[in-house]
């Protein structure tokens, strides 16, 4: 009974946190709508026994988020305080695929015979997870890694504007004072 | 020594006793001013009363365009964390949540603390809090790394994320023993969350009192208080992850608990008058590529040597 | 709480998601409507593992959407910070120019 009171509690969270990641005037108050929002959903993972997988969603989308706000405030080119934003193109006719999807997710949720519930959750997820990820599911864990691993070398070498040699000269020798950057 | 969840009615005692040890620390940072400062040590002793007093009766201050929500929510939200910190922390025999993963719900609360000092700089629309919320934002892109891969060297060498299970296996060696290096960071990654000592700039006056430049009142308290309670929370645990819990001779584990914690928490709070505050910027260097590498090979030895063992 | 309610809760954060990935204009806003699809995928990948069949292996492609969040925030930032850099725009519409 409790857990039914937290679940839509939760759900009406991040479904209103959810529209308001596009509804507010604020950069900030989107991006951290947003992160309302995902925690929201992690906190009902927890009630779904997912402990590891909801604090984890939490633990990444809060540091996601405060980043996202950076950028937000970085990119949008504007005085952020409170000033009304209507960035958009297409609204109505995004408004309707939007609302079709969801009749569309809808109606398979609830017409769909979901089949009963095969087998029963291990006594302790947290190492079941763990065994899967080292045992039978291994290989996700290897490939998921190299992708990581690419994204990080990928995303600096799109985003960085000069490296070290620049910055350093080619020795790696000009120690710049402050360790900051020589214009 | 096994570790009981106890009633969700303990809930009032584990925070205030939280705040009666913050409060001790907020004393002791009291007493070391007011000797540096050569005035009498009993009036240093009284700090906490004194500025609870003065910021309770003090106005709220409101800056003109304020994002009032947001920064309400960044000042209380350190004191929360800290709350929800040590509810997963076992107080000798009792905890208040037996958390399967304790450990991942700390790292997720000290994540938390990005959004909260953020929020509270970004808030009050005025120049120097939001410097100062950006420069903690910098700061934890250096700390943040270094703090989790600490916080997964102790996991990994009890194999479990439940922090009932990291006392037990430190019944006969503590983990501070064999992990001096994890121990060391976990401590800096507490002082610098709690943006105290040589990791304070966001709230230091390099930057008007940074975060704090716009802030009265009981928004001012909530943020002071709450930095005590961080380093609190943090202290209790390190205790239990690093210095062995409530294992030791004689006293009773949660006397242990007590006493250890205090331990620690002084030696964090008196760091203070000891080290100088480092740019948020100079420490990325160091923290990326001498730390992370540092602690990276103390999880690869502490991993080698479980491995070993069986 | 039931299986179709979970399923309701996630379709209703995936269409919002939805519609912000398609009608805003700015890189970053379309990221944060990319984010709100995905946190309605977990939430039903979650939903369909705990009511339908809750073995291991489920939780294991959670962990894999949560990575594919991590892998777009990453590469997002990065094109958009590119992509400022070499406009000064941030805006996608903007960004069809760097096919020419």
């Amino acid at each position: 009974m409790l857990s039914e009171i937290v679940f839509w509690v939760l759900a009406v969270v991040a479904i209103a946190a959810g529209v308001a990641v596009f509804r507010v005037d604020s950069m900030a108050r989107a991006t951290y709508a947003l992160a309302a929002s995902f925690v929201a959903v992690g906190l009902a993972l927890l009630l779904l026994d997912l402990q590891f997988l909801g604090v984890m969603t939490v633990l990444m989308m809060v540091m996601e988020m405060a980043i996202m706000a950076i950028y937000m405030i970085m990119f949008m080119g504007m005085n952020p305080a409170l000033m009304p934003m209507s960035m958009v193109h297409g609204k109505r006719p995004a408004l309707l695929v939007s609302i079709g999807t969801f009749v569309v997710l809808a109606a398979g949720a609830v017409l769909v015979p979901w089949p009963t519930r095969r087998g029963a959750p291990a006594a302790d997820l947290v190492t079941s997870l763990g065994e899967a990820v080292m045992h039978s599911k291994m290989l996700v864990m290897l490939t998921v890694s190299p992708v990581l691993f690419a994204t990080i070398v990928a995303a600096l070498v799109l985003a960085l504007p000069r490296g070290r040699y620049d910055r350093l000269g080619p020795e790696l020798r000009h120690r710049s004072r402050h360790g900051r950057a020589d214009r | 020594m096994t570790v009981t969840q106890v009633s969700a009615g303990w809930v009032p005692l584990a925070a205030a006793l939280l705040l009666t040890v913050a409060t001790a620390a907020a004393a002791l940072d009291g007493v070391l001013a007011a000797r540096s400062a050569g005035r009498p040590l009993s009036g240093g002793l009284l700090t906490p009363a004194a500025e609870t007093a003065r910021l309770f009766r003090q106005r709220r201050r409101t800056t003109i365009a304020a994002d009032l929500p947001l920064q309400r929510i960044g000042g209380a939200g350190l004191l929360t964390a800290a709350l929800l910190m040590v509810v997963v922390v076992p107080f000798g025999r009792w905890t208040v949540a037996d958390m399967a993963v304790g450990v991942v719900w700390f790292n997720a609360l000290d994540v938390l603390l990005w959004a909260a000092l953020w929020l509270a700089g970004w808030g009050p629309n005025s120049v120097h809090p939001l410097v100062a919320g950006h420069r903690f934002l910098a700061q934890a892109l250096s700390y943040e790394l270094p703090l989790m891969f600490a916080l997964t060297t102790p996991a990994v060498a009890a194999g479990s994320l439940r922090l009932g299970d990291l006392v037990a296996a430190q019944a006969g060696l503590w983990f501070m023993v064999w992990m001096p290096v994890a121990f060391v960071v976990f401590c800096a990654g507490v002082v610098a969350f709690s943006a105290w000592g040589p990791f304070s700039a966001a709230l230091g006056s390099g930057a008007a009192g940074g975060v704090l430049a716009e802030s009265a009142g009981v928004d001012r308290w909530l943020v002071t208080a709450g930095r005590y309670a961080l380093l609190t929370a943090g202290s209790a645990f390190g205790v239990t992850a690093f210095l062995g819990g409530g294992h030791g001779p004689l006293l009773p584990a949660w006397l242990w608990v007590l006493v250890k914690t205090s331990l620690l928490l002084a030696v964090l709070v008196a760091l203070r008058r000891r080290l100088p505050v480092v740019r948020p910027e100079r420490l990325a260097v160091p923290a990326w590529l001498v730390v992370l590498p540092l602690v990276l090979l103390q999880l690869l030895v502490v991993s080698v040597v479980v491995v070993a063992r069986g | 709480m039931t299986l179709e309610t979970v399923l309701l809760v996630a379709a209703a954060l995936f269409s919002i998601g939805l519609y912000g990935a398609i009608s805003q204009q700015v890189v970053v806003m379309v990221m944060m409507g990319l984010e709100l699809m995905l946190n309605g995928v977990v939430l039903a990948a979650a939903g369909f593992w705990w009511f339908l069949s809750p073995a291991p292996d489920g939780q294991v492609l959670l962990l894999v959407v949560l990575t594919a969040m991590t892998v777009e925030m990453a590469m997002g930032f990065a094109v958009a910070t590119l992509l400022h850099r070499s406009k000064q725009s941030d805006m996608t519409d903007m960004a069809t120019d760097l096919a020419q």
